[in-house]
């Protein structure tokens, strides 16, 4: 069971337990004569009401919060589709010397050798892991590597004067930010639907290309945690039609030696490093997507990517560059992390990282199948999508199942994603847990099938043991409450 | 001797075997079928493993070849700024449990990640004056650009109308981001007239000069025509400068970065957004609100989703997904520790000693302070030599200079100064400037 914290959880907010006088950190005095003020009308006359809390309270009040979150360094967290393993500590250590975490973006490129080497370093890596030579590791998120990528197919486009291709077609599995991305970029989003067996249903694509699209996107492994059978057949489908594929590299870590998908005919993809390659989501990013793209479409890359003359490295703009899409060079601290993890795993560590992620979903998959439905019971990848149907005939939903698991410890998978299973419940273990946790997640799952029969009730209410219930969400909708007010204080603390 | 297994792997040979026996297969080719076999398997030109030990030697050496402020004076500011970080923040953000947890779908198992994001919003509002504000964007630039195309929504219009003072780095971004939406981006001078059908006028303040900007003039402008007033402000400067809630400005980006966050060669940082109440609901990100659970206590979860990708897909205000939560600990860290005395006092450090310096080097033969209005931190000098020959002779002064603006304004270099920098670090700048002179 998951060990609750002892006592009652002082919930009240920094300007709650704010004391006028009290500060966290002393300041230099200052050491240069004092200058003339502007204009008044200029100045502030109210300052900002920010708390007042001494040192000790800060690290106490942060140090109570983070023991009341599920994390990966104290939790098994399968939650489909986001990759949680383990996050190397070296990665941090790395991200933060000072000759990688203290530089400034604007320095001369002769004063930042050893990062710039860095980026091409990690350019190549994954040029090679993927077989799509031409990498921009600019974009900060997947979703803005979508949009770029979407936008490098767009240039394409409009260099070879084929204005008129506007559709982006996007099958029903997919993550929402693709058509977002899709919309953002200007495309149409037209859907394609799955066949039974989870696939791309191919006729129904060969019925919707034509000289009007731009891109076929594709997560792959699919959102159903299966390898697209069709793959090669898929891609010359829409090659023939004139169009691009683009690869949603979410699930890339169970490919990873296993195929280069710019084998596979794919022309554009992005890649989250913080999924893949072991960077820390820190409770919703930063994470860092990469844009890869095949030879051909290389020149029109954002901008800076950087280019190596000798020993010499240089950031540069693309010849026919979309342009840049954030501030600087993108999540370097991401990079730094992303790039430590490569050459600890080494070539030969690669396919074992798949390997290992392929056989932990299937060893859970096949122990489950039994009790709980499988979407597409067939060999999966790196998750299984679970849909039980049965237990929800029985008045128990997969959100019931997802709170009882918290109560024995474990993060729930990921809930009614992919849109099209009924109930979906989507497990990716990832290669970095152990035969032992997934054998105690097994039977973890079995007992809470017990108690659906048993004692539903159990299920209804769950979680009993955290800071908070189940909560109030259609009502933080309708009534937004999005920051302290100091009317707060009286019900901070229960 | 060597050793084949991975320290990131627990399973043995052993287990995997008996995994697979359980699976029904024999080996992990029988797991990999789907995958054409003319593909499968590839050989990868990557190089071999290395050990810890190793890895941190190669590293480690790699940032070696970097110059590092600290080691040199550093007056580079210009997006990015170099401020002291106390040790409670480095110390805060390497708890695992906020480190290694994923954006918060489970309120029961994220309340901490949670309440951290209603602090940060809370002291979003507070600093900048506005009335709501999201969990955080990529960075301030992108969030700058959401503003604008949150206003266009807002106000069903598609122009966007820029001061020629923001800095040209934004207007890169909101050319991508706007490209393909039928969005026409119009710069304007001060005393130009905003186009008619003009969405918003965005203004930054201290503007690609360091000048302090009117954003009570400029919103009344922009609301005069009908269109939104979206700043992007230095949250340093808000320690002693109007914000801009006080000015009537509708929505509100700025660069988080400065506010307890590592330089790290530009990101990963955070972009902070804010807006008046009434546009809430066409807010691009997460937003965190407060509510209760099933036993009447306080606790906090993710609201207004049906904005986000994840719900509306194509109709969504914004394609963000991940952002960037950790970060934003960091600032409302820092935030904590400075608290009200602090923030104020770290502004007050970084005017005082950037009018210093500015006064030192306007004094030099040859060097001369632009004077467009109030600055700041940040101020041009114009430079009797191009500013790149005179970065490069500081740098054997163990001095990184300003930034070079030559593109936009003669000899141009914008100096920045922060509370970190010394005045025996300023004084030395200001004798080597003097020194390097005129050709």
């Amino acid at each position: 069971m998951n060990v609750p914290i002892p006592g009652e959880i002082d919930r009240r907010l920094l300007n709650d337990r704010s004391v006028s006088g009290r500060i966290g950190v002393r300041m230099p005095d200052l050491d240069v004569p004092e200058q003339p003020l502007p204009d008044s009308g200029l100045l502030r006359s109210v300052p900002a009401h920010l708390p007042e809390v001494s040192q000790p309270e800060v690290v106490r009040y942060f140090t109570t919060l983070s023991r009341m979150n599920f994390s990966i360094d104290t939790n098994f967290y399968p939650l489909g589709s986001c990759t949680m393993k383990y996050n190397p500590k070296i990665n941090e250590e790395m991200a933060f010397l000072p000759g990688m975490g203290g530089i400034h973006p604007h320095q001369p490129d002769e004063t930042v050798q050893g990062a710039l080497q860095l980026i091409w370093e990690l350019q190549s890596d994954l040029g090679e892991i993927t077989g799509l030579p031409g990498v921009c590791l600019a974009p900060l998120a997947g979703a803005q590597g979508e949009y770029t990528g979407l936008m490098v197919a767009r240039a394409y486009f409009a260099d070879r004067g084929e204005t008129a291709r506007t559709v982006a077609l996007i099958p029903d599995s997919a993550h929402g930010t693709n058509p977002a991305s899709a919309a953002m970029a200007g495309l149409d989003v037209i859907t394609v639907p799955s066949d039974s067996d989870g696939n791309v249903n191919v006729e129904a694509l060969r019925g919707l290309v034509d000289e009007r699209t731009c891109v076929f996107m594709l997560t792959i492994p699919s959102t159903l945690g299966l390898f697209e059978p069709n793959i090669l057949e898929i891609t010359s489908v829409v090659h023939e039609a004139g169009g691009l594929v683009y690869a949603d590299g979410a699930n890339l870590n169970a490919l990873l030696g296993i195929v280069k998908i710019g084998d596979l005919g794919f022309d554009i993809a992005h890649s989250n490093l913080h999924k893949t390659f072991s960077t820390p989501h820190g409770g919703g990013g930063p994470g860092a997507g990469p844009v890869l793209v095949s030879e051909e479409l290389r020149r029109f890359l954002p901008t800076p990517v950087v280019e190596r003359t000798g020993d010499d490295y240089r950031l540069v703009a693309p010849p026919d560059t979309i342009g840049r899409v954030n501030g600087f060079h993108g999540s370097f601290g991401v990079l730094v992390r992303a790039y430590t993890y490569i050459r600890a795993v080494g070539v030969e560590g690669m396919r074992e990282i798949a390997e290992n992620a392929i056989i932990n979903a299937n060893y859970i998959r096949s122990a489950l199948s039994g009790e709980f439905g499988i979407a597409v019971d067939r060999i999966c990848m790196h998750e299984c999508v679970l849909s039980p149907q049965a237990q929800k005939a029985k008045g128990v939903s997969a959100l019931d199942i997802s709170k009882r698991l918290i109560d024995y410890g474990i993060h729930p998978p990921t809930m009614y994603f992919p849109l099209i299973i009924p109930e979906a419940l989507m497990v990716e273990p990832t290669e970095t847990e152990s035969k032992d946790t997934l054998d105690r997640f097994i039977a973890v799952m079995r007992q809470i099938n017990r108690e659906i029969e048993e004692d539903p009730d159990l299920l209804h209410d769950a979680p009993h043991d955290t800071p908070n219930t189940r909560l109030d969400e259609a009502g933080a909708a309708r009534n937004p409450y999005l920051h302290w007010r100091p009317e707060q204080n009286s019900q901070a603390a229960d | 001797m060597t050793t084949k297994a991975s320290p990131y792997i627990p399973n043995t040979d052993a287990e995997r075997e008996l995994m697979l026996a359980a699976i029904g297969v024999r080996s992990i080719e029988d797991l990999v079928r789907d995958v054409p076999a003319q593909h499968r398997f590839p050989h990868l030109d990557l190089r071999p493993a290395l050990s810890e030990f190793d890895l941190t030697a190669e590293i480690s050496a790699l940032a070696a070849r970097n110059a590092t402020p600290g080691e040199y004076a550093c007056f580079l500011g210009g997006g990015a700024y170099r401020h002291y970080i106390p040790s409670v923040v480095k110390s805060v953000v390497a708890r695992g449990e906020f480190l290694t947890s994923y954006t918060p779908y489970q309120p029961e198992v994220a309340q901490g990640t949670l309440q951290v994001g209603f602090e940060f919003q809370s002291m979003i509002c507070e600093i900048t004056g506005m009335e709501v504000a999201n969990a955080g964007m990529y960075d301030g630039p992108t969030a700058f650009a959401e503003g604008a195309l949150m206003a266009c929504r807002i106000t069903r219009r598609q122009t966007i109308a820029v001061l020629d003072t923001v800095d040209p780095r934004n207007i890169a971004i909101l050319d991508a981001y706007s490209r393909h939406q039928d969005i026409k981006i119009v710069v304007i001078g001060r005393d130009d007239d905003l186009p008619e059908d003009a969405a918003c006028l965005m203004v930054q303040s201290p503007n690609e000069y360091g000048v302090v900007e009117d954003l009570a003039a400029l919103a009344a402008r922009s609301h005069t025509s009908g269109a939104l007033a979206v700043a992007s402000v230095n949250p340093t400067s808000l320690g002693m400068f109007r914000s801009p809630g006080e000015c009537d400005v509708d929505i509100v980006a700025a660069e988080g970065q400065a506010l307890g966050v590592p330089l790290s060669f530009g990101g990963p940082y955070v972009g902070l957004f804010a807006c008046k109440d009434v546009y809430k609901r066409q807010m691009p990100g997460r937003i965190v609100g407060r509510t209760t659970d099933t036993k009447g206590r306080v606790g906090y979860a993710l609201t207004l989703q049906t904005r986000e990708q994840h719900i509306r897909r194509e109709r969504a205000t914004s394609n963000i997904c991940t952002s960037t939560a950790l970060i934003g600990l960091l600032m409302t860290t820092y935030l904590a520790a400075l608290g009200r005395e602090g923030f104020r006092q770290v502004a007050e450090l970084c005017y005082h000693k950037a009018h210093y310096a500015a006064a030192e080097i306007d004094r030099l033969p040859g060097y001369s302070v632009r004077n467009d209005g109030p600055f700041f931190h940040e101020f041009v000098v114009e430079c009797p030599r191009p500013p790149a020959e005179i970065n490069t002779a500081l740098l054997d002064h163990k001095i990184i200079g300003g930034l070079d603006l030559s593109d936009r304004t003669p000899n141009g270099m914008l100096i920045c100064v922060t509370e970190v920098n010394t005045r025996a670090e300023i004084d030395r700048l200001v004798s080597a400037l003097a020194e390097i002179g005129p050709r």
